[in-house]
């Protein structure tokens, strides 16, 4: 079993950059952020890379990290590994094989689209399900962000999840292999996967139950899109070696978008997106109120991929240009067209299919209070004494995003009680705090300038 | 630590809150996931019990650092044969509750395969006392 002592996190905080205003504290759904000196800081531990608060900052202070583009240049085959969204989100402005010929232009020597292993690990996932009775319903292992918030925050659940490596890997191991069977030193080829979403990044860099990730670095996919656009525009990319034109089946295109696993799985399954969402079903399951269902599609962002951080367009429109794509697929296999990738990893079907499992992926919970039963019993008594005076507001102010984490900062020895401005208030009154004091508190949360301002 | 929740009869939108809320203290408090399953089995089918087939009632858990002690009282029609009810399968729900899914027979057959100790206590047209009880483990603990 493998275990990371810290979590990679693909998010990064800019404290420069940062002004302070708590959207971020009060969007995460893991509570995962908290303000001191006028700045927002992450425990790593919480987070689950989902990116929320990536999409709320007002003066992009969150950023989500990458490696050089230059990185590509260490190798001598350089596979650009494309998922659909980033297709569906240029398919208006640049055809397919446009886009191809301009990643070989951007100095990619090879492409292959992410989604192409999409049946094969849908057999795969299938006879997993129906060899795991016992841990119904099976949740799919898909969304990066989804496993991780099943860790932290729901770890009775560890067990439901289907621990199989995501298309990408699949999608890396078939073209690493292909190329090695054509003669390429495996040392000389270098994968590179265009991300729509910081929780693929943290993926790649620490993996969930597994040792390594098949791909060798990350490239965000805003820019990507945007150097792609570029290119396009200033190059006559037409001119370029095209290379073959894979045709993907309709069930991989549409995989990365919702309902794209739970419409090819067997038996009751469910597609559920958004974070709060799942998290609301998530609850609900642990409370054993819903039964007979077989398996779970669960993706962190409103729209699954095409709704990534990282995307550039509107996310509806993404999945409208996907759905119109895996539509003309359809058609064009009525007219025998070749499914190259497909037929070849489909050959290789039981080779592969020892690949795909990853270890068990282990429970880390945050929730609790304290490793031990005694102690976290004693400090939850605290926590229920502090909820009596605390105001039930859950404004923020105090630079925890709720109340309940406020007390449960407080026992944990990370804030204290006098944060709170409604407990100033109290002290004040009975004369045991001045106003001075408060505006001291003030300040070591929300930092010296936001409370130095001239009222004329 | 005492913990107490009304829990409505008949209200079938607000069965399994008190459960839901046992759960959470429990993940708090770093009961071993496995653990946690069996309590909120028992107690959700305890909660749909008096949901159910009593007027009204409320639940009192008890947590200290080696068990949790569940005392389901309500107000209703009481149990006449216990040891029938114990039954798997054995069932009194009107149609009504059947057709939402519940009243298969299971509930206190379910309780007691999951519970470390279960005590049931009726007396026809007062209403009826269950008391479960199941020792906790730690998550990561012997």
């Amino acid at each position: 079993m493998m275990q990371h002592p810290e979590f990679h996190h693909a998010l990064t905080f800019n404290r420069e950059t940062c002004v302070g205003c708590s959207h971020c504290m009060k969007v995460c759904p893991t509570e995962a952020i908290r303000v001191m000196e006028g700045k927002a800081s992450l425990m790593p531990n919480r987070c689950v890379d989902c990116g929320e608060c990536y999409r709320v900052c007002p003066v992009d202070a969150i950023g989500v990290e990458q490696d050089d583009f230059a990185m590509i240049y260490q190798f001598r085959h350089r596979v650009a590994l494309v998922p659909g969204v980033l297709l569906g989100q240029l398919s208006d402005e640049i055809i397919t094989r446009q886009i191809y010929s301009v990643l070989m232009e951007m100095g990619f020597t090879h492409i292959c689209e992410v989604e192409t292993g999409a049946e094969v690990l849908r057999k795969a996932m299938q006879s997993y399900i129906n060899e795991h009775q016992e841990n119904k319903p099976l949740i799919s292992a898909f969304c990066p962000a989804v496993v991780r918030l099943i860790q932290v925050k729901f770890p009775s659940l560890v067990h439901n999840i289907i621990t199989m490596k995501p298309p990408l890997d699949i999608a890396g191991l078939y073209i690493r292999d292909r190329l090695i069977n054509e003669g390429a030193k495996p040392e000389e080829i270098g994968l590179f996967y265009f991300t729509p979403c910081a929780a693929k990044i943290a993926a790649v860099k620490s993996p969930v139950g597994e040792q390594k990730s098949v791909v060798d670095g990350v490239i965000n996919m805003d820019f990507a899109y945007n150097k792609l656009l570029t290119t396009a525009k200033q190059s006559k990319s037409a001119m370029c070696p095209v290379p073959e034109d894979p045709q993907l089946s309709p069930e991989a295109i549409l995989w990365s978008l919702t309902t794209g696993e739970s419409n090819v799985m067997e038996g009751r399954s469910l597609a559920i997106d958004g974070i709060n969402n799942v998290m609301a079903f998530l609850e609900e399951l642990e409370d054993e109120e819903v039964s007979n269902i077989d398996f779970l599609e669960l993706r962190a962002c409103d729209e699954s991929c095409a709704g990534g951080i990282l995307t550039s367009t509107n996310r509806f429109l993404t999945a409208e240009s996907m759905r119109r794509r895996a539509q003309q697929a359809e058609q064009s296999t009525d007219h025998n067209i070749e499914k190259l990738p497909e037929e070849h990893i489909l050959a290789k079907y039981h080779s592969l299919k020892d690949q795909l499992t990853v270890d068990k992926v282990s429970p880390r919970s945050m929730l609790k209070l304290d490793e031990n039963i005694q102690g976290a019993l004693e400090k939850m008594q605290r926590v229920n004494e502090l909820m009596e005076i605390l105001p039930y507001v859950d404004c923020g102010i105090c630079g925890s995003p709720t109340c309940q984490s406020l007390a449960e900062d407080i026992v944990r020895e990370e804030a204290e009680l006098e944060r709170c401005i409604f407990i100033q208030r109290i002290l004040e009154q009975k004369g045991t705090f001045t106003a001075e004091e408060s505006a001291e508190v003030m300040k070591k949360i929300w930092g010296e300038n936001k409370l130095n301002k001239e009222i004329k | 630590m005492q913990l107490q929740y009304d829990i409505e009869g008949g209200n079938f939108t607000k069965a399994g809150f008190a459960s839901s809320e046992i759960k959470k203290v429990l993940k708090q408090l770093n009961v071993d996931a496995a653990t946690i399953k069996r309590i909120v089995v028992s107690s959700y089918e305890a909660e749909v019990n008096i949901v159910a087939h009593a007027y009204k009632g409320a639940v009192t858990v008890v947590i200290d650092h080696e068990k949790i002690v569940m005392q389901y009282q309500d107000e209703g029609p009481g149990i006449p044969d216990i040891e029938q009810a114990m039954v798997a399968g054995y069932s009194t729900a009107s149609p009504e509750v059947r057709e939402m899914g519940f009243g298969a027979g299971m509930g206190l057959p379910n309780i007691h395969k999951n519970a470390d100790d279960l005590l049931i206590e009726s007396e026809v047209n007062k209403g009826t006392l269950v008391t479960i009880t199941i020792y906790l483990k730690q998550e990561g603990g012997q």
